[in-house]
Parts: C-alpha cells; sequence; structure tokens
C-alpha cells in the first residue's frame, strides 16, 4: 500500500513508517513565530523553564502584523522579541515583510521539509513542496525548546483540477471556488494535495496563494508537488534545492477526491462574512466599494501586483475608493519599483503601504470606516476581520480587486482585458 | 461541575472570539475578557460568569492560531467548552492550556441551560432538559496533556514527548 506525501514526510521526521491517522513525535525543520503570538511562545517557554533553544539556527521571529508600529505598548512587545532573539542567538526578520513570504524567501524551506508557525496560514510553504502547519504558542514554545511536536499524521484529500484558467481568472479564484465546495470545515485534520493539469499550469504565486487558504477549509495543509516551475521558484529566488521533491505513490490511499474543472471557472468572490460564502462574480448584485486592498500573504507578491498594474496602466482609480497596496516582503516592493508597478498604481491613485499584515488584520495600516464595503485579496472576511464590525469584506483576485477599483463597484476583469 | 449555558453558533472563528485589534497592544488574556465575541455579541464579555459553559455548533475556534483565543475564554471563567466539532488548531490549543473542550451532540442544549458535567465519565447531564449525553473521549496523548493540567506541566513532567 502507497503512502500519500504527507505520510512520506512525516514518515521521515518520526524515523519510522507511519501512515494517516497514526500518532508520532517528530523532528521539526524549520519553526517561525511573529509579533502576534511570538511574545506569548516567549512568556510560556520560560515557563517551561527553557533557558535556551533546541535548534536556534532553524528558529525564526518576524516582526511583521503591527509594523510600522502603531504605538508603545506595541513597541514594548517587539522589544522583547528583539532581546529574546539576541539571547537566544536564532534569527530575526525585523520589518522587512508578511512572515510567510519572508520564510520562503530566506528561511531556507525545503521540498519535503516539515515546518511549524505560530500562525494559521503556515500552510503557505506547501506549495514548496513542504509540509508546514500552524501551532498555537504553547506548541511554538515546546518545539523551542524541544525541537520537536506530537502530530496525528493526517489524511490527505486529492484534488484533481483539470481543463485550463480562462483568461482574467486566477488561482485566487480557485481557491475560493474550492472554498465553496467544501465549506469552512470540509477538510479539517486532513491535507489537500493538489493535482492535475490545470495544476501544472498554474504559476508559483498562484499556487502559494491556494496553500495559503487552504486552512479556510479547515486543512492542516495544503501541497503541491515538485515540479519544474517550483525548480524555477528556486532559481528566481537566488535559492539552492538541497532535497528532492516528494511525490505521492500511485496507490496512496486518500480519504475523499474532489474534481474540478478549470475551464468552467468564472472570477468568484467571496461575501462578507465568511470564506466560504462564494458567488460567481455574474451572480453578484451591483456592490458599490470604498476601499480596495492589494497586497497580504495571500496576494501581494510579484505577479499579483503586475496583474494590477496592467489592469490599472493608464487609468484611475473611483474617485470613491481609496485602494492600498501592499508588496508582501522588501524583495517584492523593490522588484516591483523596479519593473515600474509601483509607479503604475501610484498614478492610478492607489497608496503604497510598506511589507505588513496592517489591514489584513485590521491592526493599522487602512482601517475601514462604518458601512464601508472593502473589496480585497486577502484570505478572511470575518465581521471585524480589518478592525471595524460595521465594515462588510468582499474577497477576490488581484485582477478583480483592480477593476473594481477603476468603476468603485464589483466589476469583472475580463471587461478590462 | 456545574454550569450555565451560552449557546453559539456554527463555525465561530478565533478573531469572533478575540478580534486582531484587541489582542494587539497586550499578551496578558485578563486584560482581553471584556473584548470576548465583542464584534459578534458586543454585550456577550459581560453576561458570561465564572462557572459558565459554551455551546456550540460546528468548527469552533476555525480562523487563527490565536491562542489567546482559548486564554481569553478561560480568563472569563468559562469551565467548559461544548461543540459538534472543533477546528483543529483551537482544539490544541485549548487542551494545551487546560481547558476541557468537549465534542458532543450539542443539538438539544438549549441558551441557559444548567449542565452538570463529569469530566471523568465522558457525561453531560442537562439538569434543564433532564438529559444525558457523552462525550468524546481524547486521543492518548492529548488525554495525558489535559491530565496534567495543560502542556506546560505535561512537559515539565516527562521532559518530552511520550507517545
Ligand atoms: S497578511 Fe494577514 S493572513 Fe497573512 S500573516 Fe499577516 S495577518 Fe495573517
Amino acid at each position: 500500500m502507497g503512502k500519500t506525501i504527507v505520510e512520506k514526510i512525516f514518515s521521515a521526521h518520526a524515523n519510522k513508517d507511519v501512515r494517516a491517522n497514526d500518532i508520532v513525535v517528530a523532528e521539526i525543520d524549520r519553526m517561525m513565530a511573529h509579533d502576534g503570538n511570538g511574545p506569548l511562545a516567549i512568556d510560556i517557554f520560560y515557563q517551561l523553564g527553557g533557558e535556551r533553544l533546541a535548534v536556534p539556527e532553524k528558529t525564526f521571529f518576524v516582526l511583521d502584523h503591527y509594523i510600522p508600529c502603531p504605538n508603545e505598548d506595541v513597541a514594548r512587545i517587539h522589544a522583547i522579541i528583539r532581546n529574546f532573539v539576541k539571547k537566544m542567538s536564532c534569527v530575526l526578520f525585523d520589518a522587512q515583510g508578511i512572515c510567510h513570504q519572508i520564510m520562503m524567501e530566506k528561511a531556507g524551506i525545503q521540498p519535503g521539509h516539515l515546518v511549524v508557525g505560530s500562525d494559521s496560514h503556515t500552510t503557505t510553504y506547501g506549495a514548496l513542496n513542504a509540509f508546514s502547519t500552524g501551532v498555537g504558542s504553547t506548541d511554538f514554545a515546546a518545539a523551542m525548546l524541544t525541537g520537536q511536536l506530537w502530530f496525528l499524521v493526517p489524511e490527505t484529500i486529492e484534488v484533481q483540477i483539470t481543463g485550463k484558467l480562462r483568461p482574467g481568472v486566477m488561482g485566487k479564484d480557485l481557491v475560493l471556488h474550492l472554498a465553496a465546495v467544501l465549506k469552512a470545515d470540509g477538510a479539517t485534520y486532513q491535507v489537500l494535495e493538489f493535482k492535475g493539469e490545470a495544476v501544472k499550469a498554474l504559476s508559483m504565486d498562484e499556487r502559494i496563494t491556494m496553500a495559503n487558504m487552504a486552512v479556510e477549509m479547515g486543512a492542516k495543509a495544503g501541497i503541491f508537488e515538485f515540479d519544474e516551475k517550483t525548480a524555477a521558484w528556486y532559481a528566481h529566488n537566488g535559492l539552492t534545492v538541497e532535497k528532492d521533491g516528494v511525490t505521492a505513490d500511485s496507490d496512496a490511499v486518500y480519504a475523499g477526491k474532489i474534481e474540478i474543472d478549470a475551464s468552467a471557472l468564472e472570477p468568484m468572490i467571496a461575501k462578507p462574512h465568511a470564506v466560504d460564502n462564494v458567488s460567481p462574480i455574474g451572480k453578484m448584485p451591483d456592490t458599490p466599494i470604498n476601499q480596495a486592498s492589494l497586497g497580504s500573504c495571500t496576494n501581494g507578491r510579484i505577479s499579483d501586483l503586475a496583474t494590477a498594474a496592467a489592469i490599472l496602466k493608464g487609468k484611475k482609480i473611483n474617485k470613491d475608493v481609496r485602494m492600498y497596496v501592499t508588496p508582501a516582503s522588501r524583495a517584492i516592493y523593490q522588484e516591483a519599483m523596479q519593473k515600474g508597478y509601483l509607479n503604475t498604481l501610484t498614478e492610478a491613485g492607489a497608496v503604497i503601504i510598506p511589507p505588513s499584515c496592517g489591514w489584513c488584520i485590521g491592526v493599522c495600516n487602512g482601517i475601514p470606516g462604518d458601512d464601508d464595503k472593502v473589496i480585497s485579496t486577502a484570505n478572511r472576511n470575518f465581521k471585524g476581520r480589518m478592525g471595524n464590525r460595521y465594515a462588510e469584506i468582499y474577497l477576490a483576485s488581484p485582477a478583480t480587486v483592480a477593476a473594481s477599483a477603476i468603476y468603485g463597484r464589483i466589476t469583472d476583469p475580463r471587461n478590462l482585458l | 461541575m456545574r454550569g450555565q449555558v451560552h449557546k453559539l453558533g456554527d463555525d465561530i472563528n478565533t478573531d469572533y472570539i478575540i478580534s486582531g485589534k484587541n489582542k494587539r497592544d497586550t499578551f496578558d488574556p485578563r486584560e482581553m475578557v471584556k473584548h470576548l465575541f465583542e464584534d459578534i455579541d458586543p454585550t456577550l464579555a459581560m453576561r458570561i460568569k465564572c462557572g459558565d459553559i459554551l455551546v456550540a455548533g460546528n468548527n469552533f475556534g476555525c480562523g487563527s492560531s490565536r491562542e489567546a483565543a482559548p486564554q481569553v475564554i478561560k480568563a472569563a471563567g468559562v469551565r467548559a467548552v461544548l461543540a459538534k466539532s472543533f477546528a483543529r488548531i483551537f482544539f490544541r490549543n485549548g487542551i494545551n492550556i487546560g481547558l476541557p473542550l468537549l465534542i458532543c451532540d450539542t443539538g438539544g442544549i438549549e441558551e441557559g441551560d444548567v449542565l452538570e458535567i463529569d469530566l471523568e465519565n465522558g457525561i453531560i447531564q442537562n439538569i434543564t432538559r433532564n438529559r444525558q449525553i457523552t462525550f468524546r473521549k481524547l486521543p492518548a496523548v492529548m488525554a495525558d496533556i489535559f491530565q496534567e493540567g495543560g502542556l506546560v506541566n505535561y512537559l515539565r513532567k516527562n521532559q518530552g514527548f511520550v507517545v
């Protein structure tokens, strides 16, 4: 009986032959905590009697949620992390970008790795063929202390995506459609393994978007096979691939299978206040918007900015709309600057925000007002998510957000292609 | 333990339990208690008394990995959370801090009901409705962690994970 990708990864990290539903203690390859949940993990690390980290060079802290720092209380919280990192000789990325993007660019994550992060969207690195998942602060403290954690080896759902996405339809639309199919708890405790010709055709940035949102269906991870596009992504980022990709056996056992025809999809919108409350754009009523937010760990990468810039080139955003653009990392910011995207977006009327979480989690840099309708490329639209429970959040692709900013209402980007 | 029920629906996410903005300036759960469930029911935090029980539908605690969510529930004095199902990170976090999270059929429980919970034997007695339900047992490693009152005590005792 063959194995799924994650059964192989867990077997390698638990040093024995394991299957779905086994409970194992596994070695962690990389661990990441950010300013949102890291300080509590540090506090618990000391409660555990911690004096030194199990693997300092594989322990990463990222300051990204509250950047630039909005007040003195947060400044104190940031100082706790900076001091801990110095004392423990681990790695800090201070105001360089959103944790998941920075981890992929700089933490040496390899295919087949086992990664945990103090953030639910740690699933993102599944696009690199790693098993990565979110944990709470106590588990993170335990991982810092021991270099290990216990896991229930998850079952896997096979997601076969055939056909080809049509122009103007992006990986984001595909994953929103999947959320509509699976609902918010359709993959709880399970892993989504993405396969099929449409998946092979997706850009790495789109795969990253999809792995990022796997957790919105409750999944423990969302994982892709390693292929020439993954290899090219490593090369483009000046990174080396040290490990072979992990593939599932042809006779691997899956807990379920979902089939999607990518050719049939149109741009999708997740309506307030749930990610699985999805409508194809053609079925949306006329929806005026006041804010367009482009960025986040879901869609703040270079091709997302390129897509928006192509749509907004030579145009102006609607006078009733404010548009915030947040590149996901410093490297992306610089590349977008060099390629002229930031100039194009600024000329169109957008405000460029330094790489950070900010508006995505409603803590700084672009909180909406009462009764505002926001169209956003982020991954969550819960009531209050952006810091105001009287605002409504619609989630969409970068193309749809850019098109909607021009017209001041939710707009099908295919009308502008 | 005996307590009164506050009933919640499906898919109560961790943002609804404690929002990002209300956990930004502190990581002390006692300071966040007044904001518990603020975005879905601004007066609920005031109505929750020490010893009360939360009862929800499917997928309680979905969304972010913030451990502040179970911490603030515990700091508010809630003794146990019952749900048809829990999101996985919240489930681990709750058990890791010794908060009883009980998977059971919550369909017949109503707002204001008084429940008597027997953690030892896995039985929930609905005193108000004179009905009894059972809850699912934890997997072995989680049961051990819970037994110790949480992962901090467990690790101090075992010096590592024992499975
Ligand atoms: S950008 Fe949003 S979803 Fe991503 S890590 Fe930051 S707060 Fe979380």
